[in-house]
């Protein structure tokens, strides 16, 4: 039965690497149709008159709107430079913060399904995004609030060229893998949740499922330029509600499904009678550390420049997380007697996360605030609810993601400043969806609870229906067997360490 | 002959080998092991969960020696290896029916 079922799932594997390997044929042989974007015959940079010229470059400089000057933006260099290092911070969250991070935590039996997870979804991901993925959230020609387009899939005239309705100043080639890094740690998230005890065929069939109803229409709805609740970059937003770098796209997009799928997976074996300690602080302190680097990349680079709001946020990141990489620790030592490392690490990704929504909106005050906030709730999460309703969020997804994103979404509503991002007011979108309103009249927080609201009920309905397809299809766990066994040997046929 | 197996604290090790070594004693088998007694283990907590741990390191220490030698070897051990609390471990004296060095096919005393 078993081998049966393998089988079946090589044989589907083997079909849909043909499909893809068809559909790559046929974009080669597609004709170069024109580009999508509309085109006002804009002047080049030589005849333009000299004020136009220097108002362009003061443009390019400062990442302001050149389209007053008539002249079209090109790829400069200082913004693609920070945006190609930002791309590459942030998968090295995944590839190996987070797999490490992740793989510390496990018992040793399991550290290589948390790196087979890691890796796995990085390739999965990309074909996806590579295939529709991308084009799904920042494509526009479905004319939705909820998802993208159809435009570029294949990536169609995707080149160096900027996407202005994104930025103006980097190629899209570049933006296009910056957004991809973040849709390839999102659903890398989830799996903390579901550690020691999910097939792997189960889990990357879970992402390809997820990734469609959950991540892609989430993401469009937020930074997509049509996006029903995107207050700073869509005039027509219903929700005018602002998310930086991703506290609900990634955070409660992740946290919340984790939550849903490790209760309908049920618990380990074991759980709660017999010890399971971490295997290797030591590989969490590394995974933690490239966190927090790469994470650089996330909050600052979700400028998508090199500008005053992306130094803004690698100020207010730092200060948040290292505040409550301290705060979680001191927890520990006033109400246990020590401060733990797993604390200190801990509190650095809650820190992390928390400010994620923020780091582009707020000043450092705002920053002191969030990191003491980041160090104490989701702390009284994992440490406390967790315990009272007997869920087992094994390496704590839902405790600090799901509970620090959504915590961050409603702090950065109350938080918000104007004066350290003037997008915030702009007169060409925050003007007409009324997030300039809600930000002067201090009650921005109430399209941040809807828009958390939205983002809760997303993840929760859409893991229950892609949890149940999957149970269906492939079953989610293995053999108890194969579970006191370890994820490792049975599901890899490999040993992390070997004696 | 006796073969004499002390269970002591990890951190006495250095102290005992270069006791034993004083008194002329050539070799020995270290292994390092887990285990309990009347010491009390000790609590970790992982974000809350907590764990007790009854076993803990110690290491177990073989030695082979002539009938005559073995009230200085026990002497030297806990003389050393002594912290006076509990849980400085326990030494045991085994009778050992025979001995044999491979290299050179030499037995009984000659061998140990």
């Amino acid at each position: 039965m078993k081998n049966k079922t393998t089988s079946v799932l090589r044989l589907l594997a083997a079909v849909a690497s043909l499909a893809i390997l068809g559909a790559v044929t046929s974009t080669l042989h597609a004709e170069d149709a024109a580009p999508a974007a509309p085109a006002p015959t804009p002047v080049a940079f030589a005849d333009a008159p000299l004020k136009a010229q220097t108002a362009y470059l003061q443009a390019a400089l400062t990442n302001g709107d050149p389209t007053p000057t008539n002249i079209a933006p090109v790829a400069i260099a200082g913004h693609t430079a920070w945006m190609m290092v930002s791309a590459a911070l942030v998968l090295m969250m995944t590839l190996p913060g987070l797999a490490l991070f992740y793989g510390g935590l496990v018992r040793s039996k399991n550290v290589l399904s948390m790196l087979a997870m890691c890796l796995g979804i990085a390739g999965l991901v990309t074909i996806i995004w590579w295939a529709v993925g991308y084009s799904l959230v920042f494509g526009t020609n479905f004319a939705s609030p909820f998802i993208g387009g159809s435009e570029y899939f294949f990536l169609k005239g995707i080149d160096s060229a900027p996407n202005t309705s994104y930025a103006y100043w980097i190629p899209q080639n570049v933006f296009c893998i910056f957004q991809l890094t973040f849709a390839i740690i999102t659903p890398a998230l989830i799996f903390g949740a579901t550690a020691e005890r999910l097939k792997f065929t189960a889990l990357m069939a879970f992402v390809g499922l997820w990734m469609f109803v959950v991540y892609f229409p989430l993401a469009h709805m937020v930074w997509g330029a049509t996006g029903f609740m995107n207050g700073v970059w869509n005039a027509d937003a219903k929700i005018p509600a602002i998310d930086f770098a991703g506290g609900t796209v990634v955070h409660m997009s992740s946290g919340w499904s984790a939550l849903i799928l490790c209760i309908l997976l049920g618990k380990r074996v074991g759980h709660g009678k017999e010890p399971m300690p971490p295997h290797s602080l030591v590989l969490t302190m590394i995974g933690t550390g490239l966190l927090w680097v790469g994470w650089y990349g996330f909050n600052a680079g979700s400028a998508l420049a090199a500008d005053s709001v992306a130094a803004n946020a690698f100020l207010t990141t730092t200060i948040t997380t290292a505040i409550a990489a301290f705060v979680w620790p001191l927890l520990e030592f006033i109400l246990k007697g020590k401060p733990s490392v797993l604390g200190m690490c801990s509190g650095a990704v809650a820190g992390l996360v928390v400010v994620t929504p923020a780091c582009g909106f707020v000043n450092t005050t705002g920053a002191v605030i969030i990191g003491v906030v980041a160090g104490v709730v989701p702390y009284f999460a994992v440490t406390v609810v967790k315990h009272l309703f007997k869920y087992d969020d094994a390496l704590d997804t839902f405790g600090i993601h799901g509970v620090g994103g959504t915590v961050g979404a409603l702090l950065t509503g109350v938080l918000v400043n104007p004066a350290v991002n003037g997008n915030l007011v702009s007169e060409a979108y925050a003007a007409k969806n009324g997030l300039k309103a809600a930000i002067e009249s201090h009650s921005l927080i109430v399209a941040q609870a809807k828009a958390a609201g939205i983002t809760i009920a997303l993840a929760v309905v859409g893991t229950l229906v892609i949890t149940f397809i999957v149970k269906l299809l492939i079953g989610l766990r293995p053999s108890v067997e194969a579970e006191h066994q370890g994820l490792d040997i049975t599901d890899h046929g490999e040993e992390g360490y070997t004696h | 002959m006796k073969k004499i197996e002390a269970i002591i604290k990890p951190f006495k090790l250095e102290e005992v080998k270069d006791a034993l070594s004083e008194l002329g004693i050539e070799g020995m088998t270290v292994t390092e092991v887990k285990g309990f007694g009347r010491q009390k283990g000790h609590t970790e907590i992982y974000r809350g969960s907590e764990y007790t741990v009854d076993f803990l390191p110690k290491i177990k220490l073989e030695i082979v020696v002539a009938d005559g030698a073995v009230d200085g070897a026990v002497g030297a051990i806990t003389k050393t290896a002594k912290t006076g609390k509990i849980g400085d471990g326990k030494v045991f004296v085994l009778p050992v029916e025979n001995a044999i060095r491979i290299r050179t096919d030499e037995t009984g005393d000659k061998a140990v």
